[in-house]
């Protein structure tokens, strides 16, 4: 069955990811985990967010993120436990993590309600999706945007060169400029 | 015929994973790809409901989570950039400037 496959698939290389110390493989895994996914949207009547899972998740973030993996060339996270705890925090993490799983299914199930199978009618038309996004949700699409828009100029300030050196090369040209008088 | 509960199993167990990459990991690369996986499982949710409701709403709400994601992912990355050329290493308990 396809849905059994694809969410094995996913399950698999989600825990692949963060078993990993290196962050390459981390990176190519996740890629397969978001393959994964896709195939489920597909399963869900929902092709649009199937293929923008691809194009925009698996095409452009996590090329993003392999490019700063390899632009860092990090050293592969030391295995040595830490100094202060020891292993603990792994063993009550990975506990904690399991009951956050068990309570989440619980939580998600008992309102899910019933267990039947999906009703017949879905709405997987591109033309509908583009329709909402421009008329009820217009508002939302351009705050996005602004989004979108910060959040580069954010990224060029944070990770320029130099962008905490310019003001004072300012202020020293200034200072010459004055004793210059 | 897989019903909306296989859907939000799966994706509660995608989360409670992504959540324990954010407790044991100690790089921060692989931190921000735990959460990635952690906004996935939600979206899949979303999805799922939208299915089982016959609306559009949860796929357009997948929409703007995935925008957030990518603002998220170059912000985050370029800290992580910035903290590596001040410290030399992706390790979170090397970054204590903040501590007492």
């Amino acid at each position: 069955m396809l849905f059994y496959l694809f969410a094995t698939a996913a399950v698999v290389t989600s825990l692949l990811v963060i078993a990993q110390r290196n962050p390459i493989y981390s990176v190519l895994l996740l890629i397969a985990s978001f393959g994964a996914l896709s195939g489920l949207y597909v399963l869900l009547d929902a092709p649009f967010v199937a293929v923008i899972q691809i194009i925009v998740y698996a095409g452009a973030i996590m090329v993003l993120f392999l490019f700063v993996v390899m632009l860092l060339n990090p050293p592969a996270e030391a295995i040595e436990a830490h100094r202060l705890f020891g292993r603990r925090p792994m063993i009550v993490g990975s506990l904690l993590a399991v009951l956050l799983a068990i309570e989440l299914v619980w939580a998600l199930t008992a309102a899910g309600g019933e267990s039947g199978a999906f009703p017949g009618a879905s709405v997987s038309s591109v033309a509908e999706i583009g329709r909402l996004l421009f008329t009820d949700y217009a508002f939302q699409f351009e705050v996005t945007s602004i989004l979108i828009l910060v959040a580069m100029v954010a990224a060029v300030m944070l990770a320029g060169r130099r962008s905490t050196q310019e003001p004072r090369e300012a202020s020293a040209d200034a200072t010459i400029a004055r004793r210059g008088e | 015929m897989p019903s909306l509960n296989h859907y939000l199993v799966l994706s509660a167990i995608l989360f409670a994973i992504g959540t324990a990459g954010v407790f044991v990991r100690r790089n921060l690369i692989t931190i921000l790809l735990s959460i990635e996986i952690m906004l996935n499982a939600v979206n899949l949710t979303f999805v799922a409901f939208g299915r089982a409701l016959g609306s559009a709403e949860g796929q357009i709400i997948v929409f703007f989570v995935i925008t957030v994601a990518a603002a998220e992912a170059a912000v985050g990355l370029a800290i992580i950039i910035a903290l590596f050329r001040h410290h030399e290493s992706l390790n979170p308990d090397t970054f204590t400037l903040l501590k007492w």
